[in-house]
């Protein structure tokens, strides 16, 4: 089928990619074994135009394709009828532009007409529901859970979120701004700055300096440090031990305000900006954070001996909300999650990344439960400190390297997408411009946007009481998935 | 069980023993300084400021919208605007976050919160919160967390977060107040038994900050009900939440 082959971070011009017939596009996709990492519809005049960018990890290219479907058609097959890593896709572009993928299973609302919203349903002798939310018992973001259960054993978990849907996508059109961007979600401030800007500085452009380059990724390392370090002592806080909850948090903090002394913000808010960075490395604060990593990895190794040394600690883990790696392929789960069950997805090496490449990393063995995502941040607690210290040398080579380069004007009819591998995984950001070089659109995919339905399936047939250990280790974002 | 023990041993105390005068760095971005003297009314911070904090002739900055994101600061090349480490942040009432060049840090500092008697005679010893995220990044909601841990440790002042609000005598909100969100944040309120304060926290839940032209948001319950603490940043610093809380309920 026709189609367009880019690299990650790259621009195409928006009337070179080629446009097919939705049937044959359907057909295409319904067998392709490539993932999709983008699906998009965007106002076309009198029609709308679907975009799909689907990942080829082993070459590492991205496919574009797109379609055209004229605003008189109300529908057509659905693709998630052969290839279910299509299902929240194919939801939010009904949601978005009201054309019907005729055979959906599951046709829901996403992120607005909650109070539309049908459950699924269980009849039975035994049988109830639990409802859960919006508002949480703690100081956590907004969404709703419905279990069905018998018992304490939970037969089914729907989730249903867009609670926190304050539309980004249109307002990175109209305002477009670091700032935005790094509110978009919180806690991946530093991956969707960096992502943002990656996007923006190809639709103009403008190359920065590998100084800069560098900066920024040693940020997303330190990123993905402090949040799996929080995350570790979050597992361990909701199976009451309470000693592991303390000390990974307060190692945390060490993470944190080292991130306060280089950008100003403990979550590195202004670091990144259009064009490069805010704020210099210099020797004695790389020596600063190189001194800062010894000591948290040293804190780190030990909390996990003591805490994986405890039965009743390994007894909650092992076994808890497990699911195969089969089923983790099929609903196409990613990022994190993806390899705490064996799939082995990571696009900071799947795309070529000048400054990963030289990486190489050991394998993960995936355990598939409770216990494989609490390895799996500790693996890539110390693969990440590794790669910071090694940044942190590189860094030494472009010392005299301006940080921060003039940005030029957007460039008319221009697409480009960006993979950058936040904590959760991959995180997509892809934008197109008009022919007065302008956004005219914005399209966001957090990893949470494949991974809450793992988290409802890798629920079943567990207790009830075991979700709070579940949602932990998944820590997915409610606010990265409703936009 | 002594591998766990063990830990205590190395981990030693974490708290911050004055929590009123906790020192911090430099770098950190709080309360602006402004030098109207140097600003020529140029209006480049004011145009390129995410969040149309910024006025000038005379200078201001609303720190009920400011991000922290010194934006400003790099663009101005007459230094007008800079951004002290002043981190206790918190007000009484929105006037008093508009910050002009006469606002020095001591100044600042007197006027934000004035002591009721009707809030120290009851909360001095103990306040329970009801947290509510309302479309929040997650930023405030790691910090409010944060506040909690080993290192800040709010537990001990008698401050806490809780399950539902009925034990709470108060609600904490972030977020920019999202539609979907109004009606569960107005249910949380009314939960709630009286006398009950309210405290917003972050500049989305002070103003919408970068997402006040969003046309998903519903900012009526603002307007409706009595506000008492409003607490600027972005995210909200650990200690200026704290500092905040604690200047409203207890006796200066």
């Amino acid at each position: 089928m026709d189609n367009c082959v880019i690299n990650n971070n790259k621009r195409v011009n928006l009337l070179e990619i080629p446009t097919v017939e939705i049937e044959k596009l359907r057909s295409y996709l319904s067998v392709s074994n490539l993932r999709p990492i983008s699906f998009f519809g965007s106002d076309w005049g009198s029609a709308v135009k679907l975009f799909v960018a689907l990942a080829d990890d082993e070459r590492g290219e991205i496919i574009l394709c797109s379609s055209l479907i004229d605003k008189s058609i109300k529908s057509y097959e659905s693709i998630t009828k052969d290839n279910y890593q299509y299902h929240m896709f194919e939801r939010e572009f009904f949601e978005q532009f009201r054309i019907e993928p005729l055979g959906h299973p599951w046709l829901k609302p996403v992120r607005k007409n909650l109070n539309d919203y049908e459950f699924f349903q269980m009849e039975g002798e035994e049988l109830h529901e639990v409802a859960v939310g919006p508002i949480h018992a703690g100081v956590i973001e907004p969404g709703h859970f419905r279990f069905s259960c018998q018992g304490e054993k939970v037969y089914n978990l729907e989730i249903m979120l867009g609670y926190q849907h304050r539309n980004c996508e249109s307002l990175m059109v109209k305002n477009p701004s670091n700032q935005l961007a790094e509110s978009i979600c919180g806690d991946s401030t530093i991956a969707y700055n960096l992502a943002y800007s990656q996007v923006i500085e190809e639709l103009s452009d403008t190359k920065i300096t590998n100084k800069a380059k560098i900066i920024r990724r040693i940020a997303l390392e330190m990123e993905r440090i402090a949040i799996h370090i929080g995350d570790l002592g979050a597992i361990l806080g909701d199976i009451a031990y309470l000693m592991g909850k303390e000390v990974f948090a307060t190692t945390r903090t060490l993470v944190i305000n080292t991130m306060l002394e280089i950008s100003g913000s403990r979550f590195g808010r202004g670091l990144i900006v259009e064009g490069g960075v805010n704020f210099d490395i210099d020797k004695k604060l790389s020596e600063k954070i190189s001194a800062m990593l010894d000591n948290v990895k040293k804190t780190v190794e030990k909390m996990t001996k003591a805490a994986l040394s405890s039965s009743t600690v390994m007894s909650r883990l092992e076994k808890t909300g497990s699911l195969s790696t089969e089923t983790a392929q099929q609903i196409n789960l990613v990022g994190l999650m993806g390899r705490a069950f064996g799939v082995n997805l990571d696009s900071r090496f799947d795309f070529l990344d000048e400054f990963y490449k030289d990486f190489k990393l050991k394998p993960f063995i995936a355990t598939n439960d409770a216990y494989s995502r609490f390895r799996i941040r500790y693996k890539e607690i110390i693969d990440s400190i590794f790669i910071v210290k090694k940044l942190l040398q590189k860094l030494e080579e472009f010392k005299n390297e301006e940080i921060k380069v003039q940005m030029n004007p957007l460039i008319p009819n221009g697409f480009a997408l960006s993979v950058v591998e936040a904590w959760r995984g991959e995180l997509v950001h892809a934008a197109t411009t008009n022919e007065q070089g302008q956004l005219s659109r914005y399209k966001i995919k957090d990893p949470s946007f494949n991974n809450w339905f793992g988290l409802a399936l890798a629920l079943r047939n567990n207790g009830i009481s075991d979700f709070p250990l579940c949602n932990k280790g998944f820590d997915l974002s409610y606010c990265g998935f409703d936009l | 069980m002594f591998e766990t023990l063990k830990m205590k041993l190395y981990q030693k105390n974490q708290y911050i023993k004055d929590i009123k005068n906790a020192p911090i760095k430099d770098q950190f971005r709080g309360l602006p300084v402004l030098d109207d003297t140097k600003c020529q009314n140029c209006a480049i911070c004011a145009q390129s400021c995410p969040t149309g904090a910024i006025s000038v002739n005379p200078l201001k900055i609303d720190l009920a919208k400011c991000t922290f994101c010194g934006k400003c600061k790099n663009l101005c090349t007459r230094n007008a605007i800079d951004f002290s480490s002043y981190y206790k942040l918190g007000v009484d009432n929105p006037q008093k976050l508009i910050v002009d060049s006469k606002v020095t840090i001591e100044e600042y500092n007197k006027r934000a919160i004035e002591t009721r008697k009707e809030i120290y005679s009851i909360f001095n010893r103990s306040i329970k919160f009801r947290q509510v995220s309302a479309g929040g990044c997650n930023g405030c909601e790691m910090e409010l967390n944060a506040t909690s841990n080993a290192n800040f440790d709010i537990g001990r002042f008698g401050i806490d977060f809780v399950a539902s609000p009925r034990h709470a005598d108060g609600i904490v909100i972030t977020g920019p107040i999202t539609k979907a969100m109004a009606y569960a944040l107005e249910d949380c309120y009314k939960a709630t038994p009286d006398p009950k304060i309210v405290v917003l926290v972050g500049a989305c839940a002070l103003s919408g900050g970068v997402f006040q032209g969003s046309d998903e948001l519903n900012r009526e319950f603002i307007d409706k009900y009595k506000i008492d603490l409003y607490i600027p940043g972005c995210p909200v610093h650990p200690l200026t939440f704290i500092n905040a809380i604690l200047d409203f309920i207890r006796k200066k």
